[in-house]
């Protein structure tokens, strides 16, 4: 058995090799990531990946205080809101440094308003030099109705920038804290242009951030080192390294072997087991979501009322948390997540009951067996670990009253695209919050998004539903629009138009050495603040 | 010798325009469109959706899209990834280091236990130790690969804590900047002490994984290739002139009963830099075979179609070698 | 096994290994050792039997193959459960010997259903991929070599220009680009893994049929008028067929692992089939707290595999006079 022995002969020269390893000084937080980001920009992005990984070398000019949703101050020390709401006045924090050092740039002066302007004038405006560099899709500016919403963006002097809104938007102050409105400097820029090599702004980003870009092998790693002139002081770790490891079950390998110290998104299965990890702590935080399987009321016999409810009632809900979420989520009732203002409490859950159901279907004049699509998203999303294992145990409920469920995919672009065009007869998606207002999930059952190619993918449009909702959005008094929310719900449950499934919970192992690491709601990973004991 | 190269080179060119037309059309095929599968919940806007195609190029004619695509390998332009928007050949030598790294590792460990097994085998033919080593060698080649790399890391690395879980390098205790991209011989370069143990402790499990079926292959190769040249006459002559078992064997049998070896030894190379796919997504280990697969699921096509081109001219080029190679060190084939 | 097993033949008897890797217009002389006419000898089956069980390994493996392949006809009745039934009050139970019990003897898995159960009916999907890839790629390579062979000239170049571009693409990235355009199912994955190993049956019928042009039986029946067609596939054909034999015994257990490469990244056999390659894929989050659904699928790959590859062995041994023990 040569493979035997010459395992052993190697596993005694390892030894040796480790015993070798060097006392060092610096302190080095790795991080398993799950990906290589796109690029360095976040304004390209959309993947919480690319985000991630540009977020230790920027700042934005208000921030998410770290581990909330509440906005603070970042760049920009201080904001004024004119009486008629469309003006947004900042005063720009002053002595704030560039990064020196990366990629051959020294910076000459501080931050000021001329990278502001730079920033919103990549996104916004075709004749700024950088606009098409790397592809020029700028997907959040967009999808926000940025453009649709600013008059002008104006320096006042060198740290004061005003935002002439075209209608007064509450909202505006959060997005500017959303990743894609990072600020970049403008003289790195022109360094750059001047070089002829625009595209590396992308690929070696130059920041306010804690931590300074060192170098980023596509696929292996990307490592960042801290910033000794950071305007709220040096990050506590010297070294801050992205060890990018797509695989969950190896992820959890390296953390419990040292190799990292942080880690994203477990298995589920494996959480039971880091709760007991010496050492590991494991955090966690209700995530701002919600899984849910729709019924295309335009397909019968999905019309009918009594049809939805009898499948929610078919469906064994605790089952799917338990044996899916393993625990790492609980039971949907509403459309939002119970951490969203407006959360209806008293809405109660139709209770699993196959036989009641059997019986509804049969008095909607169901004929058994009744064929229907059901379809599984083929990827893991932040609100649902597992859809087809989701699928293949609605299947297995289904077939108890009757139904032949078929299980059917498509490639993710694919599937989002064709549910959105209603082709499904019943199928799972999900949401996640971008800035935790109710509507932000509501607008999901709204008869504008019922329309072919919208969001609603139940193709559910309800009058009574749409005209609380629609009403609820346009009036700014929080109790009025709580109630208004809260008969939604109770209506939205009634029609079921949806089987509401899950709310996950976001897990993050830590090793216990790392102090003072905080989940985000968001689904960000932030490291400044974070100390290795 | 010289005109056979020259007709065998001659002869990958169609092959090389087929393939560039198959792999442009094959992607096409596929359905779906690198801007969808990069939105989330979210989706897109019809108008920017046809706007991105529009910068992309994607909403021209295919056959002028092809025409472009071709023109541009003509000067040797593979493109831009749309996922990275960074060229496509910049991409590829980024990652290629790691996966012939990773593959001249996993060639080292299978012949070195390979062909003296194969030999031990063939002269101990009917033993305890010839079923042993055809007994490992079968299982070996019978081996699913991706299975076998979950147990090893599970028993070898989190079990037994001998080897690191998963990357190139320890990355907590070593930072040098990649100068050749191979990892050993940068550690080397760095000069830290320590590093090239923690390089090569990071090989280990991904070699024997990639290795596993390759070193079956050889040892079963040189086995019944050695059992062929000891059947031989010239063998028996040898020991019938009473020289030595282990200067016959030596000697005169394996470097004849290596010949088939080479050239199993040379089509494994191919394959294995063809990308070790399943190997490199278990080890998270930076390499084209992850890459390719990772770009089929984004409908990166400048990324697939350079990535197929790259790899299978290398794979080609290999062959064309090994193929030379063989020519070169049996007489007996030149004239067929 | 995939990619890294891409050079196709497992079992690297000699020199006409090369036939594989070659441009497949030359060399074709050396694999004429491996085509003796099979037919010739006096009783061919009981001569092949006897070489066959010489071997003993050879026979345990197909006592083996018989085995599961028994299993696969007969699941629905060895099989103890539904392979799809869930027992939602069982999920993640331990097989039998880790503390289970004796209703589920090799545990259940994620839902609750019965890996035992999940692995027999998986039989009849792995080995009805194998069978099939064999089939229909010793089928299609028969029809392509031969008419290779025969026509040469325009058809053999196209034909065998084809290959070589299958050949040069690597095989896992090809079979998934193959799925992702079909979509993926059970009769996708049966295509792009035909689809990757096609040329080396092409290859082997084309180099195998050019070698018995040449003899003399051929030329005589040429000259006695036998009709192409029937030249092809009724005299020369037979005698290709040895080294086809082996070849496609050898291309079961490849089809085999390939067919659970693409399951195992989730690109294969749709749920709730229980395919081992997919049934792997979904255990693997369970590797720590559940190993034995890890395992099971595994090693029931393994052994087939294995199983398939010792009849090989055999077959080539009694099949290839070269070889074969005197």
């Amino acid at each position: 058995m040569p493979v035997i022995s010459t395992k052993a002969a190697i596993a005694a020269a390892l030894l040796t090799a480790f015993a070798a390893a060097p006392a060092y000084a610096a302190k080095t937080l790795v991080y398993c990531s799950e990906g290589s980001p796109e690029n360095f920009t976040p304004a390209l992005n959309t993947t919480g990946t690319s985000f991630d990984a540009a977020r230790p070398v920027y700042n934005q000019l208000v921030e998410f205080e770290r581990g909330t949703t509440k906005v603070v101050p970042g760049l920009a020390e201080s904001w004024t809101v004119s009486d008629d709401g469309k003006e947004l006045t900042f005063k720009l924090r002053k002595g704030v440094k560039f990064h020196s050092g990366v990629n051959g740039f020294t910076p000459s002066r501080d931050f000021n308003a001329d990278d502001v302007i730079f920033t919103f004038d990549r996104m916004w405006k075709p004749e700024n030099p950088y606009h098409k560099v790397t592809g020029g899709a700028y997907d959040y500016f967009n999808d926000m109705g940025m453009p649709d919403l600013l008059a002008s963006i104006d320096k006042v002097d060198d740290y004061t920038v005003k935002f002439v809104l075209k209608e007064p938007n509450a909202p505006m102050l959060a997005n500017l804290a959303m990743d894609f409105a990072t600020i970049h400097s403008k003289e790195y820029a022109d360094f750059l242009l001047k070089k002829g090599t625009p595209e590396q702004f992308d690929q070696i980003p130059v920041g306010t951030g804690p931590f300074s870009f060192v170098n980023y092998q596509k696929d292996a790693v990307i490592r960042y080192k801290a910033f000794p002139a950071y305007f709220e002081g040096p990050a506590k770790i010297d070294n801050l390294v992205y060890a990018i490891t797509p695989d969950p079950t190896a992820r959890y390998a390296k953390l419990k072997k040292g190799e990292c110290h942080v880690m994203i998104a477990p298995n589920p299965a494996d959480i039971a087991g880091m709760k007991t990890d010496p050492a590991v702590n494991l955090l966690s935080q209700p995530g701002l979501n919600i899984a849910y399987w729709a019924f295309n009321v335009e397909k019968p016999p999905f019309d009918k009322k009594e049809v939805r409810q009898a499948f929610n009632m078919a469906i064994d809900k605790a089952a799917i948390i338990k044996d899916v979420y393993q625990g790492a989520g609980q039971g949907a009732i509403n459309p939002i997540p119970p951490t969203i203002w407006s959360y209806n409490k008293d809405v109660k859950d139709y209770a699993y009951d196959p036989e009641k159901a059997k019986k509804m279907l049969a008095d909607a004049g169901v004929k058994t067996p009744l064929d229907i699509d059901l379809w599984w998203m083929p990827v893991q999303r932040p609100y649902n670990p597992n859809a087809k294992r989701i699928a293949e145990m609605m299947q297995a409920d289904l077939a108890k009253i009757g139904v032949n469920a078929k299980l059917v995919s498509y490639e993710w672009g694919e599937y989002r695209k064709r549910m959105q065009e209603g082709e499904h007869t019943t199928g799972q998606l999900g949401w996640t919050g971008d800035n935790g207002d109710p509507d932000n999930f509501f607008f999901l059952l709204g008869c504008p998004a019922a329309r072919k190619g919208g969001q609603n993918l139940a193709k559910w449009c309800n009058k009574e539903f749409d005209d609380l909702i629609t009403k609820a959005r346009t009036i700014s008094d929080l109790s009025e629009r709580t109630k208004l929310y809260e008969q939604a719900q109770v209506i939205f449950k009634e029609e079921a138009p949806w089987f509401t499934i899950a709310h996950s919970v976001v897990y993050e192992p830590t090793r216990k050495e790392v102090v003072d690491y905080k989940v985000s709601p968001f689904g960000r990973h932030e490291f400044y603040g974070v100390e290795l004991k | 010798m010289l005109k056979l190269i020259f007709r065998r080179v001659a002869l990958t060119l169609p092959t090389f325009v087929a393939l560039m037309f198959v792999t442009f059309v094959a992607v096409r095929m596929v359905p779906g469109d690198p801007i969808e599968a990069r939105t989330g919940e979210r989706g897109i806007a019809p108008e920017r959706l046809a706007a991105l195609r529009h910068d992309l190029g994607l909403d021209q004619p295919v056959w002028k899209q092809f025409l472009d695509y071709a023109y541009g390998l003509l000067h040797g332009d593979f493109g831009v990834s749309i996922v990275t928007k960074t060229p496509v050949l910049h991409e590829f030598l980024i990652l290629f280091p790691a996966t012939l790294e990773l593959a001249l590792c996993a060639l080292v460990f299978a012949i070195v236990l390979g062909i003296p097994a194969g030999v031990l085998a063939a002269v101990k033919r009917g033993s305890v130790l010839d079923h042993s080593v055809m007994t490992v060698a079968l299982a070996g080649y019978s081996m699913p690969i991706f299975w076998w790399g979950l147990l090893l890391i599970m028993f070898v690395s989190e079990y037994l804590g001998l080897t690191p879980v998963s990357g190139r390098m320890d990355l907590i205790n070593y930072y040098f900047e990649p100068v050749t991209g191979f990892m050993l011989i940068d550690s080397l370069l760095s000069g830290q002490e320590g590093a090239f143990g923690a390089a090569v402790a990071h090989l280990i499990l991904p070699s024997i994984v990639l290795g596993t079926i390759p070193l079956a292959v050889i040892a079963r190769m040189t086995r019944s290739s050695m059992l062929e040249v000891l059947g031989e006459d010239y063998v028996r002559t040898a020991r019938a002139k009473g020289l030595s078992p282990l200067r016959v064997v030596g000697l005169h049998a394996l470097r004849n009963a290596l010949i088939p070896v080479v050239t199993v030894v040379g089509l494994q190379t191919g394959t294995l830099l063809a990308g070790a796919v399943l190997t490199e997504t278990i080890f998270a280990w930076p390499g084209v075979g992850k890459w390719l697969i990772e770009s089929i699921s984004r409908r990166d096509y400048p990324a697939l179609q350079g990535g197929i081109m790259l790899i299978s001219a290398i794979v080609i080029l290999v062959n064309l070698i090994v193929d030379m190679l063989y020519v070169a060190i049996n007489p007996r084939i030149r004239h067929g | 096994m995939a990619e890294e097993n891409a050079i196709d033949d497992p079992i690297p008897a000699g020199p006409e290994r090369l036939v594989l890797s070659d441009s497949g217009l030359s060399l074709s002389a050396v694999t004429v050792a491996q085509a003796e006419p099979v037919g010739e000898e006096p009783s061919p089956l009981r001569a092949f039997w006897s070489a066959f069980s010489e071997n003993r390994g050879a026979v345990l493996g197909l006592a083996i193959v018989v085995f599961i392949a028994l299993l696969a006809v007969f699941a629905p009745w060895v099989a103890p459960h539904s392979p799809t039934e869930q027992f939602r009050q069982s999920v993640l139970l331990p097989p039998v010997w880790a503390g289970g019990n004796w209703s589920f003897p090799f545990g259940t898995d994620a839902v609750g259903r019965d890996v035992l159960s999940r692995l027999i009916y998986g039989a009849r999907i792995s080995l009805g991929i194998g069978l099939s890839v064999m089939v229909v790629s010793v089928a299609v390579g028969i029809v392509l070599g031969l008419a290779a062979a025969f026509l040469r000239g325009a058809v053999e170049v196209v034909v065998m220009r084809i290959m070589d571009v299958v050949v040069a693409i690597p095989s896992l990235v090809l079979a998934i680009l193959v799925v992702a355009v079909l979509g993926p199912s059970l009769v996708n994955t049966i295509v792009a893994v035909t689809v990757v190993y096609l040329p080396r049956y092409v290859r082997l019928v084309r180099a195998a049929a050019i070698a018995e042009l040449s003899k003399e039986y051929v030329v005589a029946a040429q000259v006695a008028g036998v009709g192409k067609l029937r030249l092809m596939f009724v005299t020369v054909l037979p005698n290709c067929l040895a080294p086809l034999i082996v070849q496609a015994a050898l291309g079961i257990s490849d089809a085999i692992l390939e067919a659970a490469a693409l399951g195992f990244l989730g690109l294969g056999a749709q749920p709730p089939t229980p395919e081992w390659g997919a049934m792997l894929a979904d255990a693997r989050e369970f590797i720590r707290s559940a190993p034995w659904i890890v395992t099971l699928p595994g090693l029931a790959i393994l052994v087939t595999v294995v199983a398939i590859n010792l009849m090989g062995d055999g077959l080539r041994d009694a099949l290839d006079p070269k070889l074969r023990r005197s």
